[in-house]
């Protein structure tokens, strides 16, 4: 039975997986100590469950668990990494290159430090969404400290070529930090065959909890540390202080360790199921997808329908949850700016929808999705005027717009 | 966000949308907005030349579900209208009709908008001096 509506937003957030809410429940209700008491049973207890998550984590990113510094999520890793990288490492330099197309915890962070004296320069990228190493390399300076690249764009999907940066990095001394929120439990990340020094991930977009993410920070070759940017009792080997949120580690680390042994069949069982979604509806005149179609996670399609506007269009699909990158979606009433960043027209930024797909997605949810889809925007163009003037053969360029 | 009842049901049931013959003298139409900005929207008025009457009314937009309802709504309004009347269609009352949230305000703004165009391109077409609007919108 097809159940409504349909979940198809899991680059947003995902549902807790089953198992990993059982594994949560006894460290509220039982084991409900504090990871740092070290005097009594209750503190033992719940210290035992967080090193176990260490290792199921550390073991999906190939790193080691004491160099998983737990946070509140990717946003205050990213906060972290950077912030932290910039105060400790300022005498070696000041200049830190990122991306365009980077998560706003990434920007907004390099732009406050901006106001402190950094230099940061940010790479645009190609149509495809995707920087080249060349370009990185062109970028480094003798004062470079830090080059930050996201794993897998949260809008399109598309995956950097994270082992080449961190290959180049490694070989300039540069630090590499990596925003894998999106990556990481969907796709092989790996922090030594990827030269990673630091990389942020969370627990929500892999079937966890939401509030509990991971700065990993490498210890060894070279040994990194960053400066603590919350004070307190010295947690996390005094990269971050903050009591830990023991039953949300504990199902970040069941999160993990479920993604690393399903990720085999999972990846492309979600890819299979993602291109039909996608060649169903490219199959629509006029509809484009956006961001490289090789190099891109398995669940994510970011697709525009010229001609419709994205917000009306998913009032028309209004049981199935996506997210359009149309301005009228956002606060600030600018369309996407990772869309923006590609070259896109604005009218196209505005007729995008991203779908993504998850776990729990149906092949039964993909058909209703393709239908109500296609109908949704085949109504939408009979009622646009820019599909009617398309259609006339009017070039919409040539026509004199009245802004407001 | 939520989207009232009455901007649900224009939307699922657009009232008069299609194309009016641009050619006629009768038909008056009003293009506005533009792609960029996500809104545009097309509204035409057919006008009996004997009566002044707004006869008919037809609609095409690209925007969101409020830019939809308020043309929708607009077209409703303007059926059995004279000129003199179209032109008191005051945005705000098309925000109360379809009770848009302040971030919509816009989309009512833009059907005025279209009203008083197609109104002057109505008048223009027969040697008639357009209408300044008086008011400034924010």
């Amino acid at each position: 039975m097809l159940k409504l509506p349909i979940y198809l937003d899991n680059n947003a957030t995902t549902k807790v997986d089953p198992r990993v809410f059982e594994a949560m429940t006894p460290y509220f209700l039982e084991a409900y100590g504090n990871a740092a008491s070290k005097s009594h049973p209750f503190g033992w207890k719940c210290e035992e469950a967080v090193d176990y998550a260490r290792e199921q984590i550390a073991q999906l990113i190939g790193g080691n668990e004491k160099e998983i510094i737990f946070t509140s999520g990717a946003t205050e890793s990213n906060n972290l990494a950077i912030k932290g990288v910039f105060e400790m490492y300022a005498s070696k330099g000041n200049h830190i290159i990122t991306l365009s197309t980077e998560h706003k915890a990434i920007l907004d962070t390099c732009k406050h430090l901006e106001k402190l004296g950094a230099e940061v320069t940010y790479l645009s990228v190609g149509g495809d969404g995707l920087v080249t190493v060349e370009a990185i390399e062109a970028a480094i300076k003798p004062n470079t400290i830090l080059v930050t690249v996201m794993y897998g764009n949260n809008e399109l999907g598309v995956l950097q070529p994270i082992r080449e940066i961190g290959a180049l990095c490694k070989s300039k001394g540069v630090l590499f930090h990596s925003d894998a929120t999106q990556a990481v439990g969907k796709i092989p990340v790996d922090v030594m065959a990827d030269h990673i020094d630091l990389m942020s991930f969370t627990a929500h977009k892999m079937y966890g909890p939401k509030g509990v993410g991971a700065l990993y920070v490498r210890r060894k070759n070279p040994r990194v540390k960053v400066t603590a940017q919350m004070d307190g009792g010295g947690h996390e080997r005094g990269m971050r202080s903050g009591t830990l949120n023991v039953p949300g580690i504990v199902g970040f680390g069941k999160a993990c360790e479920i993604a690393r042994l399903e990720m085999a069949e999972e990846g492309p069982r979600l890819r299979k199921m993602r291109d039909r979604l996608e060649t169903s509806l490219l199959q629509l005149e006029e509809s484009y997808l956006n961001g490289n179609k090789e190099h891109r996670l398995p669940h994510t399609s970011n697709i525009s329908f010229k001609y419709v506007e994205g917000e009306g269009l998913m009032m028309g699909i209004k049981d199935i949850a996506v997210s359009s990158g149309s301005a009228c979606t956002s606060a600030s009433l600018e369309p996407s700016y990772v869309l923006k960043s590609l070259g896109l027209d604005d009218e196209l930024a505005h007729s995008s929808l991203r779908f993504g797909l998850g776990r729990f997605t149906t092949d039964e949810e993909i058909d209703f999705t393709i239908q109500c889809v296609t109908e949704a925007v085949n109504k939408l163009r009979d009622m646009s005027p820019l599909w009617e003037m398309f259609k006339e053969g009017i070039d919409l360029k040539s026509i004199e717009w009245s802004e407001h | 966000m939520a989207y009232s009842d009455k901007v649900v049901d224009h939307y699922t049931n657009p009232r008069n949308i299609g194309t009016l013959d641009k050619s006629k003298n009768t038909v008056g139409t009003g293009l506005v907005g533009a792609p960029e900005c996500g809104d545009v929207m097309r509204l035409q008025i057919e006008v009996n030349h004997e009566t002044g009457i707004i006869e008919d009314a037809k609609f095409k937009t690209f925007g969101c579900g409020s830019a939809i309802a308020s043309s929708s709504l607009a077209t409703e309004w303007l059926k059995g209208k004279s000129i003199d009347e179209a032109l008191k269609i005051d945005n705000m009352e098309i925000v109360e009709e379809l009770a848009l949230p302040p971030v919509k305000i816009h989309c009512s703004v833009l059907a005025e908008d279209a009203i008083r165009s197609a109104i002057n391109d109505y008048r223009a077409k027969n040697g008639l001096e357009p209408i300044e609007s008086e008011k400034t919108h924010f």
